[in-house]
Order: structure tokens, then C-alpha cells, then sequence
């Protein structure tokens, strides 16, 4: 540290944020429009999360029939017996493994590594949907087992129609970030990130910070499963 | 020697932002239609917003018609009664006063008073417009729908908005549901751009603390609104679901019409818990933006700098974190947990500090100034008035035991429409009083602005006034008729509503006549020259008037002062424009130069 400190003077990460905020031009120095426009979307979509699982928790609170037994409802039925939340680790662990790969790829795509940064995109991607996949399967299975919206065969109805929504909520994310990856993919193989091509629906100039900017979504959606997991599975 | 400025320095920052990527138009479409422009956007906006709000106002005029002569007009009945009240606050409050101040004067005034070319994602922002439009269609074809739109009043409560009987549960609660649903989507990708364009896109020189108000208060608002609509977002899925697949968020196991419905072990509170989360930041989404542009105004037609200008930033600032923790201050009557109305009527009156200090500020500012009453100085002390009006009556409804006798009688909304309506209503007309000579070339009629100011200022207090009364008298709001012959509504209580529906009327008049003025002038105004007003702000230096797309000329203008540099001890002019030099800054002494 440069600064010592000295007592009663700030620490310099304080300054350094108060010359930031004080300052002329930017406040995020050097991270032009595009990531401090996805950190704020992201932290929109924080309160949309957020205020899902709290409706969640109120309406599991309120509700006057007993709640179904997550262990229970969410074991698959393998090798002629019940492994609670097998399932669900496989998924869980498929979605943070996305996360490695995507962060992977932006390091090579800071490297200009072309084509080591789209094979990750593209397992990220792969991830992804096998993530989606999944959840599509655990879906059919719960409404095999006659999970409706409205009523289930072991108590409050409240379990099918918040697990549907949030998961539901969430998967689309998933999916419209998969979508993103390949089409991201397509434009980092193609070297749209190098020679700045403008991009074919909003015509901006590609740069290689969108492929972090991408990440910066892709690490949100896996974080917010994090929480879907640990209040539908866990609690 | 006199004090040049706010922080004046000759220091001017090299430059920090690469030049931005504009989109230029080839074709009329591009240019007019699908601009990418932000001012361009910030017109569409504009003209969609008035345009439904007249719609609005239509609806509040027929709503009038039946409350103050109940026998003579057979216009609507109960139900398009209930529907039209509803329709009547939803467009007000979300499709005309968010959409005009964030939408229109967002995208026009914050590139123009940061010192900007543009927004920092123009295609996005042209996007957001076409989901308002797009919203503002849903919701005017509920109209249409067989049932017309919901009439549960605009706050939505269920189990009352999608139980029978009341009207509109087919198609229109799903439209309006729609509808909010894609205004909030059209919003968020508008408002990600109106935060980050302020943060990251200033001009040399132009520090935070050196902005207009105006673009503070929208700012502030932008930030609480992306914060506060994923709540509304999240209550209308919700709603959805529990009207179309069965699924019981909101609604209680019921008896409705003879038969139990099928849902079960639902919380309405729920739905009110959320809906006001939305709710009450949303009354500041609306008044922040007014806040600042009424201060700017004051300032420049006052020709004096605004007072305590880091007070008022920060005042903006307390308030929005606040109106985050007093939502629940609308349900004291909702069977919520008593405890929460202690800790809710606390956080209402500490609310009110920030407040007060901005209409101190304000009143302030007038002091001593050398004060013009040209219009947009009328209507902005307009706002002050009604603005005080209405934030005295929020004492009354804040406080839990005032609030319960008072609550859903016609003190509310005697007190909302002098708050929420009247003081943004009068801060829009402000406004667009100051800017039409920027936006267009051209002044606005100054005779009919006299009219139109005098008839709307004095018939909103013939109008709202009287309701307050009519609250402590106890005649129930959302009521289609009261009956003479009711031993609780008093003859007065009938003279009183024809009394203010003949304001009513007057006033609604006195708007169309804006409205033809705004047309008028476009071609027939008094030419305005690019200053009228000798402001500061950077949107009046700017090279056209009006400002073509790019907004600056070759070079971006390097701001050295605060945009509140009126009246300046010792200078030659009244005013020192943001973008002057201290050195160039001519002197009444030719002598006396700054060093």
C-alpha cells in the first residue's frame, strides 16, 4: 500500500470510490455502458427473485394444510430404493460446472483465443440445456406423481403452484441464456469480437467484453438456483 | 470579489469516454418511426402518455357526471361506473406519469443536460418504446373485450378482482395483467439506459454533483422504479395464475355466488403487500422526477441559484431509500398485524423530513429572487401549493389512528389527487412550458398559458378542497351513488359533488384548450431563439434549436460551474451558462477579471 495508514485517514479503498462517485465522466472507471447496464438488470431481476421466494415462504406460511416433505417428493426411485435429491445434485452440479466453463471463456476471450473461447461458449451452452433438460424431466416426473398447480396428492396446493412458477421463472432464464451462448458462440467463431462486425439485430460493434457481459448473466442465473435449491429442496 | 460558481475551475479533464456509437437514419422509418434517437423516442413517448391520459380524463369526466348529478345523467352504469374509476388510475398513475416524466422527459432532457449525444443503448431504448406502445394497446383493447376492463379499482385486490360479479373478470383483468406485464418489460430495458447513460456518459466537467436537478430526480426515480416494478411484475404473474390455472397465491378458500370456489389457503395480504411495495415507491417514481424539475424551474425564473442544492440531492436521495420502508402505510385498514402500523406510521413521519426540507429549499430559492411569473413559474408554484396541500393531509392519513376513520372515504382521495396528481400534473405543464421552445422553435401562446394556468390552479382547489370535507363527513369513495335520502350523506354532501363536477368539467375544458395551444404553436408560435429563458443548462447551448440528433455539434461542451449560476454578484449577466469558462466569464468592471 502506498498510503499508510495512519490513523484518522480513510482506507484507500474508501477514497478511491469516493473519487469514483465525485468525479467527472464515468463513475465506473473504464467499464464503458454494457456491464454496469447488465450489473443493474441484474440487480432488477435480484427483486423479481426475491420477491418470488418471499411470496414463496408467505404463501407456505399462510397456507393451512400441512407442506409436502421436499425429501420425499424430490427422491428418485433408483436401484429399488428412494435416494432423496439425487436428481436434483446432478442438476445442481451440472449448473455450477456452466458456471466454470463460461468463466474459462472469458478469460480466453480476453486472450483473443478464439477458438478455445467458443468451444467453452458452446459447453456452456450444452451445459445449460442439459441443465433445462432435466428440469423438464423432474417436471414430468412430479406431474406423473400428480403434482398440479392447483393440488397434490400430500397437502398444500400452494407446493405445486409456487415450484412450478419459480422453476419455471428460472428455467426461462436458463434458456434464453442458452440461446444467447450459441448465438454468442456463432459470433465469436466467426470473428465478429475481432474485426468489431456490427451485431445483426441492435447494430453494435462486437467486442470481446460481451462475452463477459454474458458471463456476468450466466453466473446471476446460477447463483439465483443456489437460493431456488436451498428454500424448495433444502427447507 | 464575488465567488464564480459552484466549485468553479479552469481546470478542464481530458476527455475519458470514447466517442459513442450513433446509429444514423437512412429512411423515413428509421428517422421518425423506429428512431433510434432519444429524442425522438422521448416525443413518441410524450404524444402516447398525453394521449392516453386524455383518455383518463375523459373516463374521470363521465365518473364526475354520475357522482355529481346522479339522476340527470344516465351515462354509465354501476359497472362501467367501478371499470372507469379503475381505468381512470391505472392509465393516470402508471400509463401517463411514469411514462411521460421517465419516458419522455427521461430520454429528451438526460443526454441533452449531461452533455451526451445520446442515450448509451439507443436500440434498446427504441425498443422500450415500442413495449409501452404495445402495453398502452392492451390496455385500451380491454375496452373492447367482451366485459370490458376490470373494475376492482386500480389497486387489484384480490379475491375481489377475479371473483364474479365483479365486472370485467373475463377478458379485462388478463389484458390489464398483460399490459402491466409488458409496460414493466418496456420500462426496465428504458430505465437500465436512463441510469447507466447518467452514470457513465457525462461530459467533461459535468461531476454528479454538478447535474440539474431535473436529471436527479429522475435519476433517483429510474432506480426505484426498476427496484419497485419487479414486485408489481411478480403480483400480476401471480394473479394471472390464480385466474387462469387455478392456483390459489391469493385467494382464500370462498363462498362466492352460492357455491365454495375452488381455491384454498391463498393470502390476499399477500397480494397487498406486494402491490404496495410497487405501490408506494411508485408515488415517488412520480414525484422525484417533479421535484427536480420544479426546482430547476424555480431557479432559473427566479433568477436566483437554488437553495441548499447538496441538501436537496440528498433529500432526493433519503427519500427514495425511505419509500422503500412505508409501503404498508396503505393497509392500516387491511387486518395486517397492529405492530406493523407503529413501525409503518414511523417510517411515513420520518419521510416527511426530507421532504420538508425540499419545500423549504424551494421557498427559499424565491426569496429575494427577482422573481418572473411567466408560465412556467406559475405552474411550478403551483406545485408548491398543491404540493404542501397534499403532503399536510399525509400527516393525517399517516398516522394509524387518524388514518382509520379516514380510510377509503373521500379525505383519500382528496388527499392523492392534491399529492399525486395535481403537484406532477402541475410540474408537467411546468414543464412543458419551460422546453416546448427547445423542443420545437417556438413559444408557447402566453395568453392562453395565462387561462389554462389560472382555470387549472383555482378549479383543482374547487375540485379536491372540497373533498377532503366530503371524507370528514364520511361519504365513502368507490361508490356509485349515495341516494338523497340517506340519513348518513347530508344535503350538502349533493350540492358539494355538483359543485365539483361543474370544476371538474371547467378544468377538463381548460385542458383541451393546452392541448390546441400545443398544436398551434407548433407552426404558429412566437419563433423562441435557442436561450428564451437565459438558463444554464446545457440543453439551452446547444448549437440548433431544436437540437438535431447527435445533440452537440463537432465537440462536446466542457462544463466548469453548477447550472444554478443566476444572479451572479459582480457579472455582467444574470446568468453564467454550465459550459462558460471562469475566464470568459465577462465582469460589470472590464478590469476585474477571475484568476
Amino acid at each position: 500500500m502506498a498510503e499508510s495508514a495512519s490513523p484518522g485517514t480513510p482506507p484507500p479503498g474508501f477514497t478511491g470510490i469516493v473519487s469514483d462517485w465525485s468525479s467527472d465522466q464515468t463513475t465506473f472507471k473504464g467499464a464503458g455502458w454494457g456491464k454496469p447496464m447488465m450489473w443493474l438488470f441484474i440487480l432488477s431481476d435480484i427483486f423479481i427473485f426475491g420477491m418470488f421466494l418471499l411470496g414463496y415462504m408467505a404463501a407456505r406460511m399462510s397456507t393451512t394444510d400441512p407442506w409436502p416433505d421436499a425429501s420425499a417428493v424430490f427422491a428418485l426411485n433408483m436401484f429399488g430404493m428412494q435416494i432423496p435429491l439425487l436428481l436434483i445434485a446432478i442438476m445442481t452440479f451440472i449448473l455450477i460446472s456452466s458456471s466454470g466453463t463460461m468463466a474459462l471463456a472469458v478469460k480466453y476471450g480476453y486472450e483473443r483465443n478464439r477458438k478455445v473461447c467458443g468451444r467453452l461458449i458452446l459447453a456452456t451452452a450444452a451445459l445449460g440445456a442439459v441443465f433445462v433438460g432435466m428440469q423438464a424431466f423432474e417436471w414430468s416426473i412430479l406431474i406423473a406423481d400428480g403434482v398440479r398447480p392447483w393440488a397434490n396428492p400430500w397437502g398444500a396446493a400452494q407446493f405445486g403452484a409456487t415450484f412450478f412458477l419459480i422453476t419455471g421463472f428460472h428455467g426461462t432464464h436458463v434458456t434464453i441464456g442458452v440461446i444467447a451462448l450459441l448465438y454468442m458462440y456463432r459470433k465469436v467463431m466467426r470473428g465478429d469480437l475481432d474485426d468489431g462486425r456490427p451485431g445483426a439485430v441492435t447494430g453494435r460493434k462486437g467486442r470481446w467484453e460481451m462475452v463477459e457481459i454474458l458471463g456476468l448473466y450466466w453466473h446471476f442465473v446460477d447463483l439465483v438456483w443456489v437460493f431456488i435449491f436451498a428454500f424448495f429442496y433444502l427447507w | 470579489m464575488a465567488e464564480l460558481g459552484h466549485d468553479a475551475t479552469s481546470y478542464a479533464p481530458p476527455r475519458e469516454q470514447p466517442e459513442m456509437e450513433l446509429p444514423h437514419s437512412h429512411s423515413f422509418w428509421t428517422t421518425y418511426v423506429f428512431s433510434q434517437d432519444a429524442k425522438t423516442i422521448a416525443i413518441q413517448y410524450s404524444v402516447t402518455a398525453i394521449s392516453v391520459g386524455l383518455l383518463a380524463l375523459l373516463l374521470s369526466i363521465l365518473i364526475r357526471l354520475q357522482l355529481g348529478f346522479p339522476n340527470t345523467f344516465s351515462l354509465i352504469d354501476p359497472s362501467t361506473y367501478l371499470q372507469y374509476v379503475t381505468m381512470h388510475g391505472m392509465i393516470m398513475v402508471v400509463y401517463l406519469l411514469t411514462a411521460l416524466f421517465l419516458g419522455g422527459f427521461g430520454n429528451y432532457f438526460i443526454p441533452l443536460m449531461i452533455g451526451a449525444r445520446d442515450m448509451a443503448f439507443p436500440w434498446l431504448n427504441m425498443l422500450s418504446f415500442w413495449f409501452y406502445f404495445v402495453s398502452v394497446l392492451i390496455l385500451v383493447a380491454s375496452f373492447f373485450v367482451p366485459g370490458g376492463p376490470t373494475g376492482a379499482g386500480w389497486t387489484l385486490y384480490p379475491p375481489q378482482l377475479i371473483s364474479e360479479g365483479t365486472p370485467g373478470i373475463h377478458g379485462g383483468v388478463i389484458l390489464m395483467m398483460v399490459s402491466l406485464g409488458v409496460f414493466i418489460a418496456g420500462f426496465t430495458m428504458g430505465g437500465l439506459n436512463y441510469v447507466v447513460t447518467i452514470l457513465q456518459y457525462r461530459t467533461r466537467g459535468m461531476t454528479l454533483m454538478r447535474m440539474p436537478l431535473t436529471i436527479w430526480g429522475i435519476f433517483m426515480a429510474t432506480l426505484l422504479a426498476l427496484l419497485a416494478f419487479p414486485a408489481l411484475l411478480v403480483a400480476a404473474l401471480m394473479v394471472l395464475l390464480d385466474h387462469l390455472a387455478g392456483t390459489s397465491f391469493f385467494m382464500p378458500a370462498m363462498f362466492s355466488m352460492g357455491e365454495q370456489l375452488p381455491h384454498e389457503g391463498g393470502s390476499p395480504l399477500l397480494f397487498q403487500h406486494l402491490f404496495w411495495f410497487f405501490g408506494h415507491p411508485e408515488v415517488y417514481i412520480v414525484a422525484l422526477p417533479a421535484f427536480g424539475v420544479v426546482s430547476d424551474i424555480l431557479a432559473t425564473h427566479a433568477r436566483r441559484n437554488i437553495f441548499g442544492y447538496r441538501m436537496m440531492v440528498w433529500a432526493l436521495i433519503a427519500i427514495g431509500g425511505l419509500s422503500f420502508v412505508v409501503w404498508a402505510h396503505h393497509m392500516y385498514v387491511s387486518g395486517m398485524n397492529p405492530y406493523f402500523g407503529f413501525l409503518f406510521a414511523t417510517t411515513t413521519l420520518i419521510i416527511a423530513v426530507p421532504t420538508a426540507i425540499k419545500v423549504y429549499n424551494w421557498v427559499l430559492t424565491l426569496w429575494h429572487g427577482n422573481i418572473r411569473l411567466e408560465i412556467p413559474m406559475l405552474f411550478a408554484i403551483g406545485f408548491i401549493f398543491t404540493f404542501i396541500n397534499g403532503g399536510m393531509t399525509g400527516l393525517f392519513l399517516g398516522n394509524v389512528t387518524v388514518d382509520v376513520p379516514l380510510a377509503d372515504t373521500y379525505f383519500v382521495v382528496g388527499h392523492f389527487h392534491m399529492v399525486m396528481a395535481l403537484a406532477p400534473v402541475m410540474t408537467i405543464f411546468a414543464a412543458i412550458y419551460h422546453w416546448y421552445p427547445k423542443i420545437t422553435g417556438r413559444m408557447l401562446h402566453e395568453g392562453m398559458g395565462k387561462i389554462h394556468f389560472w382555470v387549472t390552479f383555482i378549479g383543482a382547489y374547487a375540485i379536491f378542497l372540497p373533498m377532503h370535507y366530503l371524507g370528514l363527513a364520511g361519504v365513502p369513495r368507490r361508490y356509485y351513488a349515495y341516494g338523497e335520502s340517506s340519513p348518513f350523506i347530508g344535503e350538502s354532501v349533493v350540492t358539494l359533488n355538483a359543485f365539483i363536477t361543474v370544476a371538474a368539467v371547467l378544468v377538463a375544458a381548460a385542458q383541451l384548450m393546452f392541448i390546441y395551444n400545443l398544436i398551434r404553436s407548433r407552426k404558429h408560435g412566437k419563433e423562441a431563439g435557442p436561450n428564451p429563458w437565459n438558463a444554464n443548462t446545457l440543453e439551452w447551448q446547444t448549437e440548433h434549436t431544436p437540437p438535431t440528433h447527435g445533440n452537440f455539434g463537432k465537440e462536446l461542451p466542457v462544463v466548469y460551474r453548477w447550472p444554478y449560476d443566476y444572479g451572479v454578484p459582480g457579472a455582467k449577466y444574470d446568468f453564467i451558462p454550465q459550459n462558460v469558462p471562469p475566464e470568459e466569464v465577462e465582469m460589470i468592471d472590464e478590469g476585474v477579471r477571475r484568476t
